[in-house]
């Protein structure tokens, strides 16, 4: 049997999730004989060239971008997975929900202490991605396959979950996994 | 400032004591129309309070606003058996003749209108209060007159042309509110002597008393079912005196109004239950916590607390009983349906923010001020009162063995003899509905939003602790009503009335309200069903009080009667549905930045 295909990708994250996956440690040599890596910052394929078995996204959806993006996964991914907190509730990003996006760009680009003081603009280049009315779960979008708790969630429990769907095993998240205080 | 002259002279009619602070806000509230920031300044140097603190009860309760509530501050009714008797047009007609929408007050600060949890006036709906006097069974036409009488500068208690039955055309209340008595019942809506119970319990010892309630099987009104002798027991072992007994009168679950027919009819009942209450436990000091949307009766509630010190039967040497002292206090709330859970209530009567605390400690441990408490619900205090009359004996005689006694019921909706039912326990849905007229019910609410929706084909089940337990809300159903609206209308309610300490009520219930719109939108799945009983549960298991753990009821007693109603909705043949629309998602950004979907996408 070929090796299963994982795709990975941080939308509205912090990278943080991807960090936890590299905090496997050694493991990561393990993972590589594992599986195969298709589009992924770890190997930096910028697009699929294959269909994939396993899709993990960091990361809500704040623009247009990241919802292209997701929708991209969601056609390559046989089983799609929201890692951490702003994938499965849009974590810190978030806090801008509840408030008009002209008053965000307002206190960003024109009003906030960091502007400079002879004036700001807010980015209107047409290439750039829009920024949504609010930053969205995942699930909200398209449809996930399991959602991966943390912020980030432990190097222990990517793991876990990661060796657990290569053998096809059912996905447990036992209480030291996901306690985090 | 052209404030700054009342508020001080308003201000130094109070003491320096923080636990008074709800009532310097009341004031505040009343004389200015507002608590603006410098009064809250004031306040807190006042009280020796952080701005902050001051700030956070202000903002707590509904009846208090940063900004001007209106010279005439109109707070109509929401709840759904006000919407069933024509709230909308009410409200439509509150809006065209004052010239502003609700959440405003018009520019002339003349009339301001707001929306409010339900006012305890179910029977005779839709209802309002305006600068804190009832208004009921408004019609688009009274609105009009009323409006006419706010513009003509009126008093506000003159807008009130005819007064209720009973107690509610005494000089001291004056309220346009009728009891609704419909059936009188052998406990509470019985003829009852003043002094007959408090006169007979002073002859016994304090242990006696309680034995008595204890063997009377009596247990809390308020819906929980506590068992009342235990409760007195427990806070007369309590080793640290003074200890307190508080009557609560916040009953603000939608629906009931039963305590308000006894608050206005059998008060000197309810005193004297208090006060032996007082005697069983050994405190010599008892409050009355009234929710403020009953403010009108206070005035002849405090008459009639003078009655009784006059009669002895309050105050020192109570009934002739050497070193018996007791008396009452009354403290107003400032609406907040969180505060009728008793340790809420206590924080509240302290003074402060309505958040329910954690327990251990009970309030028999550490209530009122950190001190030994006993909070029972008036109906309850009423009863024990009747019990030391009458004896336990003769009360086990009434209702069922795990349910003894009787109930008041309040009863609303779509009936015909909507008002208060005193029935024994073990009565059937089916022959309550034949008494008030309602045979053709679609579903029963028992226990208002916090209780069960009962199906039709139910209807042979009982009100008791054995099987539909109720604080008394009744709303009855009709057919002609989408079930939907009633979940929908209950939902918002548990949203705006969550005091927000635990994330799971907080937040739980605003994501249970999205995901129920979704299902009955048409756009969910079988998976939305599962998660949204799955939701319930959690929202149950991990909020703080009473409020948090029954919130998802209205979904979860209507998923387990109604599942037919909820499956017609889903599509069963997809195990998932989008509800987000990009064009949508990103029309606000794209105004202002001039971008388009087609152009981002590098098209």
């Amino acid at each position: 049997m070929s090796k299963p295909i994982v795709a990975t990708a941080s939308l509205a994250g912090c990278f943080g999730c991807h960090m936890s996956i590299l905090d496997i440690d050694e493991r990561i040599l393990t993972l590589i004989d594992l599986v195969e890596f298709n589009k992924s910052p770890i190997d930096d394929i910028k697009t699929f060239s294959k269909t994939c078995d396993i899709g993990l996204i960091e990361g809500g959806c704040c623009n247009s971008e990241n919802v292209e993006n997701l929708r991209d996964f969601r056609k390559h991914c046989k089983i799609l997975i929201s890692v951490g907190e702003c994938a499965i509730m849009g974590g810190l990003p978030a806090l801008r929900n509840g408030i008009p996006v002209k008053d965000c760009f307002a206190e960003a680009y024109l009003n906030g202490p960091t502007v400079d003081p002879a004036g700001g603009i807010i980015p209107n280049d047409p290439e750039l991605p829009i920024i949504l009315d609010r930053v969205y779960p995942l699930h909200e979008i398209v449809k996930i396959d399991a959602f991966l708790p943390g912020c980030p969630p432990s190097a222990e429990l990517i793991w876990k979950a990661l060796t657990a769907l290569i053998e096809g095993k059912p996905l447990e998240l036992t209480y030291d996994l996901v306690k985090f205080d | 400032m052209s404030t700054k002259a009342p508020l001080d002279s308003l201000l130094a009619r109070h003491g320096k004591d923080p636990s008074g602070l709800i009532e310097i806000l009341r004031d505040v509230q009343a004389a200015l129309g507002s608590i603006p920031p410098e009064a809250v300044a004031k306040i807190a140097a006042r009280l020796g309070l952080s701005r902050v603190d001051v700030e956070g009860v202000a903002t707590f309760y509904h009846f208090f606003t940063a900004r001007p509530a209106g010279t005439y501050a109109v707070y109509l009714n929401k709840n759904v058996v006000a919407e069933m008797k024509g709230r909308a047009e009410v409200a439509r007609a509150f809006e065209k003749a004052a010239g502003c929408r609700f959440g405003e007050t018009t520019a002339d600060g003349l009339i301001g209108l707001h929306e409010t949890s339900c006012i305890g006036m179910n029977d005779q709906e839709p209802s309002a209060l305006i600068n804190g006097v009832v208004f009921t069974r408004l019609t688009p036409a009274r609105v009009r007159e009323l409006v006419a009488g706010m513009k003509a500068g009126k008093e506000t208690g003159k807008l009130v042309k005819k007064t209720g039955d009973g107690a509610n055309q005494s000089r001291l209340v004056r309220a346009m509110v009728d009891n609704n008595i419909r059936k009188p019942g052998p406990v509470i809506l019985a003829p009852f002597k003043s002094g007959a119970a408090v006169r007979k319990a002073v002859t016994w010892t304090p242990e006696d008393v309680v034995a008595e309630i204890k063997r009377s099987n009596l247990l809390g009104r308020g819906g929980a079912g506590f068992p009342t002798g235990l409760k007195w027991e427990f806070c007369g072992r309590e080793a640290c005196p003074p200890r307190y007994v508080v009557a609560n009168a916040d009953e603000g679950e939608p629906g009931t109004f039963k305590d308000r027919v006894i608050l206005t009819e059998l008060p000197h009942l309810l005193f004297e239950g208090m006060t032996i209450a007082g005697y069983a436990i050994g405190a010599r000091e008892g409050i009355l916590y009234l929710r403020a949307e009953y403010a009108y009766l206070k005035p002849r509630l405090e008459k009639v607390l003078a009655d009784l010190r006059a009669q002895k039967l309050l105050g020192k040497a109570i009934a002739g009983k050497k070193g018996f002292a007791f008396d009452i206090t009354i403290k107003l709330g400032a609406g907040a349906y969180v505060c009728g859970e008793e340790s809420a209530l206590l924080e509240s009567a302290e003074g402060k923010r309505g958040a329910p605390r954690p327990r251990p400690p009970f309030p028999v441990q550490n209530g009122y001020l950190g001190l030994p408490t006993t909070v029972n619900n008036v109906e309850t205090l009423c009863a024990a009162a009747r019990i030391l009359e009458r004896g336990a004996g003769w009360f086990k005689t009434l209702g069922t063995p795990k349910s003894a006694g009787t109930k008041l019921l309040s009863v609303s909706g779509d009936c015909r003899k909507p008002g208060v039912y005193e029935v024994e326990f073990g009565l059937t849905i089916n022959r309550l509905l034949e008494m008030a007229g309602g045979r053709d019910a679609q579903a029963v609410q028992v226990g208002g939003p916090s209780g069960t929706c009962v199906a039709r084909g139910q209807f042979e089940r009982r009100i008791g602790f054995e099987d539909l337990p109720t604080g008394g809300s009744i709303i009855v159903i009709g057919p002609q009503r989408d079930l939907f609206d009633v979940v929908r209308n209950f939902m918002d309610f548990f949203i705006e009335e969550s005091c927000g300490w635990c994330t799971a009520c907080r937040v739980g219930n605003t994501l249970l309200r999205q995901k129920f719109e979704k299902i009955t939108s048409g756009k969910g799945t079988r998976q939305d069903l599962k998660e949204i009983e799955a939701w319930g549960k959690t929202i149950k298991a991990m909020s703080r009080c009473g409020l948090g753990q029954t919130s998802p009821n209205p979904i979860l007693t209507t998923l387990l009667n109604f599942r037919e109603k909820y499956e017609a909705r889903v599509d069963a043949t997809r195990d998932y549905v989008s509800t987000f629309d990009l064009e949508a998602a990103v029309r606000d950004a794209a105004a202002v930045t001039g971008q388009t979907l087609a152009e981002a996408r590098h098209e």
